[in-house]
């Protein structure tokens, strides 16, 4: 499928939906999003790409074989709750650090936003892993 | 070492990873020896931390006698057995790997000997089973390979009863530290006694290969030889022996324990010795004479007496002693000759003198000539079975055979091997490197030393051991010399009989392999059975037809509803209904997809039906305020569109009259109505908020988060999150495989 007019927009659109996916994950605790919807946008976009661009091109935009992003993912999630253990909280449980200022105005970070990172590595490199596939083989 | 060797380069960091592991097993093996003074006093060193609160499982470590002898065997043959293998493996391709494999093994041994919890024993004992697994594989053979199946099978199942009889002994005792049930005293009178021992035996005697689980033994020689001298003479096999020791004290002294340990032990024993004569492959013989010491170990844990746990204590100490020394010899005389056959071996003397030296002192103790450690050993088992049975002539009389058919494998050693005119062997032999003669050499020489100074053994390591085992405090006193009193006319006769069996080894094994001998036949058979029937079974419920798979599934998903709902006794009184009018709007769309997608003529056009009921439902969900399910509902279903649209080009185009449309329809209908039953069924109930409340409660104070379903995701319940994504990772990695497979094939 070489539509120009796919093409043009999908340049503008899948960064777009990139960021908007990021926004998605960020956002995601305190409003409708998190790292699944996030994942799931995120694996549109460079679906979209795949389909103007062709899957070479897709490819090359996620730099990462998809079965390496998700596995990474899982690895950023098992991180994520070993960390607590290291300050001796139980596994999995949150640990929360306020960048620049005391609780409520500092920047938060938090495991539980990089468990959330993993679970939107995992479905972007699952789902991706599958789309590739399937439209090489189209 | 076999085809693995000849190709591709060695390993440069396996012998640094063999040095890491040799020195850390050494260090770990000194810092258990400083542990002597306090533990032979009676004392116990205790240590604990919580790993499954919820499960009352702790990883509770407990040291007295017994587990202290237990981690100085695994420890300090650990060094040794690690160092030896640096030099044999030379040249391997994945030395780094046997190491890893060799660490994993120790650390998983010395957890079960030193756990005092049975689940964490449990899980420590399956450590040792996949690490022997890896092991004996460890060539990659297909004779390893099946050998490594056969072992990881029958000390698998034995393992699984174990699990069981853990568990309900846990139940009955109230606790599952091992010390509390202990210290409770004999189970003997419990209703649950029969049925958790047999369990418990079960895995015991598959782990410590008694008659007739003993088969895989023979089989994991096809491990590494240092392997065979660590785990499957020295250590590992002995893991159901310290089992059955350590749990002496709650499941002993019942007639049902003496008999059982008794009889299985003893014929194991007896029959292993006589099938050890048959043997011309040193290494074979020298793995039926383990099963011979492992039968007469469990035989003399059947026994209350302390002369019987010192005699068990004794004997496993000298007998990892002078096994492992042989073991290692015979991997070096296999490497420098090229040859394991006795028949063919000979005069090693001259060629392999330290070797030789380390052999013949190995064989002495095994003989069990004084001084050595091993008459010590053999005078406390003669002692020990002539103090068992109520009637001792028959046992007596059976370790003595068994000891003198061990007496004519020493003696085959030294004079056939080590002494005799040089031997017709594939290489000349020479001296092999000082790494792996030093090894079986200080086992060796560390029997003879044990053996002059036998008090020193007796109180610092089988004394507290015999008194751990027991569950009360044991007067043992270890002497080279004891006069002249049964156990050593008992000795006289063994080396006698031992003499003959040798000089007559020909006919007698001549004689010997005419028994039958139907294991490995009945085993072949049975994996045989299991293999075809399971393949039997599969064509019939997994024909290949997805339209199948498809109906038997929906099916189900119909039926359980329906059956929950007559179950409960019928649909209760319940209405619903759509006021809103954009709910009403989405539901209609919903609808009016599905019956597109169901009555369309062309796939396209099914598809874009699908694609609205999936745009329906998610506007059904925003509407009643569900906004993350929603966007995850659509999400899904713009990837589904677009991963159906890949895959539609190579599908045929639909026929105009499709058969079975009649079956589908009712399969469809059916688990729309059963599911719509049931929903409407589950509104009527009162609905129970509390669970919800308590998260959207504790969401923003404790989580620091608004999105409660984000939350609960992410922090409450990340454990599941966590699970649900490695199952996402695993269904695409499958998934790809699967893709790649049809590739292939259509290429």
């Amino acid at each position: 499928m070489t539509s120009p007019i796919l093409q043009a927009a999908t340049r503008l659109i899948s960064t777009l939906l990139i960021v908007f996916s990021l926004f998605l994950l960020v956002r995601g605790h305190d409003a409708p999003g998190g790292g699944f919807i996030g994942g799931l946008v995120a694996a549109s976009s460079f679906t979209l790409l795949a389909m103007s661009h062709g899957v070479e091109t897709a490819r090359l935009a996620l730099r990462l074989p998809p079965a390496t992003v998700a596995a990474l993912g899982v690895g950023a999630a098992l991180l994520a709750g070993l960390i607590p253990l290291v300050v001796g909280d139980a596994p999995f449980a949150a640990v929360w650090v306020f960048v620049g200022g005391p609780k409520g105005e500092g920047l938060p970070l938090s495991t539980v936003l990089l468990f959330d990172f993993g679970v939107w590595l995992v479905v972007l490199g699952a789902v991706l892993g599958l789309v590739f596939a399937l439209e090489e083989d189209a | 070492m076999s085809a693995a060797a000849a190709n591709g380069a060695p390993d440069r960091s396996g012998p640094w990873a063999g040095a890491l592991l040799a020195l850390v097993s050494a260090a770990a093996a000194a810092a258990f020896a400083t542990l002597i003074p306090e533990v032979s006093h009676g004392d116990a060193i205790a240590a604990e931390w919580a790993w499954a609160p919820a499960l009352d499982v702790s990883l509770a470590f407990r040291v007295d006698g017994l587990s202290l002898v237990f981690a100085l065997l695994i420890t300090g043959f650990g060094a040794v057995i690690s160092a030896y293998s640096i030099s044999y493996l030379r040249g391997h391709r994945h030395q780094t790997r046997f190491f890893l494999y060799l660490a994993l093994f120790q650390a998983g041994m010395l957890g079960l000997v030193l756990a005092d919890d049975v689940i964490a024993l449990f899980a420590f004992w399956e450590v040792t089973t996949v690490a022997s697994f890896l092991l004996v594989g460890y060539d990659g053979t297909a004779k390893a390979r099946r050998s490594a199946w056969m072992a990881l099978l029958i000390t698998g199942a034995g393992g699984l009863a174990l699990l069981a009889g853990l568990i309900w002994l846990g139940l009955v005792a109230g606790t599952t530290r091992i010390s509390e049930i202990t210290a409770a005293g004999g189970l003997g009178g419990h209703a649950a006694y029969l049925p958790i021992t047999l369990l418990i035996l079960a895995g015991a005697f598959a782990k410590s290969a008694q008659f007739p689980l003993h088969i895989w033994l023979p089989n994991a020689m096809a491990a590494p030889t240092p392997v065979s001298a660590y785990l499957h003479s020295a250590t590992m096999v002995k893991a159901g022996v310290y089992l059955l020791a350590r749990l002496h004290p709650a499941l002993s002294g019942t007639e049902f324990w003496t008999t059982t340990l008794g009889l299985v032990g003893g014929f194991t024993m007896l029959m292993a010795a006589i099938l050890s004569l048959r043997q011309r492959d040193l290494k074979l013989a020298l793995a039926y004479s383990s099963v011979m010491s492992l039968g007469s170990l469990v035989m003399f844990l059947g026994a209350e007496q302390t002369v019987a746990a010192a005699a068990a204590m004794t004997f496993l100490i000298v007998h990892a002693l002078y096994k492992a020394s042989l073991f290692l010899v015979v991997g070096s005389i296999d490497k420098m000759t090229g040859t394991r056959d006795m028949d063919r071996l000979g005069g090693l003397w001259r060629t392999m003198p330290m070797t030789s030296i380390a052999a013949v002192l190995a064989a002495g103790s095994m003989a069990g000539f004084p001084p050595f450690l091993g008459f010590v050993g053999k005078e406390l088992k003669y002692e020990g079975a002539l103090a068992i049975a109520e009637e001792p002539a028959p046992l007596a009389a059976a370790a003595v055979i068994a000891n003198a058919l061990m007496v004519a494998l020493a003696l085959a050693v030294i004079f056939r091997v080590v002494l005799s005119a040089p031997g017709d062997t594939p290489k000349a032999p020479r001296e092999a490197p000082a790494l792996i003669w030093l090894g079986p050499l200080l086992l060796a020489v560390g029997g003879l030393l044990c053996g002059v100074a036998p008090d020193l053994v007796g109180r610092t390591l089988v004394q507290p051991a015999a008194a751990a085992m027991l569950g009360a405090p044991a007067e043992i006193k270890l002497k080279l010399w004891h006069g002249v009193n049964v156990p050593l006319m008992m000795s006289v006769a063994t080396l006698v009989l031992g003499a003959a069996f040798h000089l007559a080894r020909r006919p007698l094994g001549r004689l010997i392999a005419r028994l039958p001998g139907g294991a490995e036949a009945i085993w072949d058979g049975l994996l045989d059975g299991v293999q075809t029937s399971f393949a039997a079974v599969t064509r019939r419920v997994q024909p290949g037809s997805l339209r199948t798979y498809l109906t038997v599934t929906f099916l189900a998903v119909a039926a359980a509803p329906l059956a929950g709902l007559r179950l409960a006794g019928g649909l209760p009184e319940a209405s619903f209904a759509l006021t809103e009018p954009q709910a009403l709007a989405a539901a209609g769309l919903c609808a009016g997809g599905a019956l597109t997608a169901a009555l369309a003529h062309r796939r396209i056009l099914a598809l874009a039906g699908l694609g609205a009921s999936g745009t329906g439902l998610s506007l059904l969900f925003l509407t009643f305020g569900a906004p993350d399910v929603a966007a995850t509902q659509i999400l899904v279903d713009v990837l589904l569109l677009v991963l159906v649209a890949a895959v539609m080009p190579r599908l045929p185009e639909l026929p105009p009259r499709r058969r079975g449309r009649g079956r589908d329809a009712f399969v469809a209908g059916a688990v729309g109505l059963a599911v719509a039953l049931a929903t409407l069924a589950a509104t009527v109930g009162p609905f129970d908020a509390s669970v919800a409340d308590a998260m959207s409660a504790r969401s923003l104070p404790e989580a620091l988060g608004r999105n409660v379903v984000n939350v609960v995701l992410v922090d409450f319940r990340a454990l599941d999150t966590f699970g649900e994504i490695v199952v996402v990772a695993a269904a695409a990695v499958g998934g790809l495989a699967l893709l790649r497979r049809t590739r292939r094939s259509a290429a």
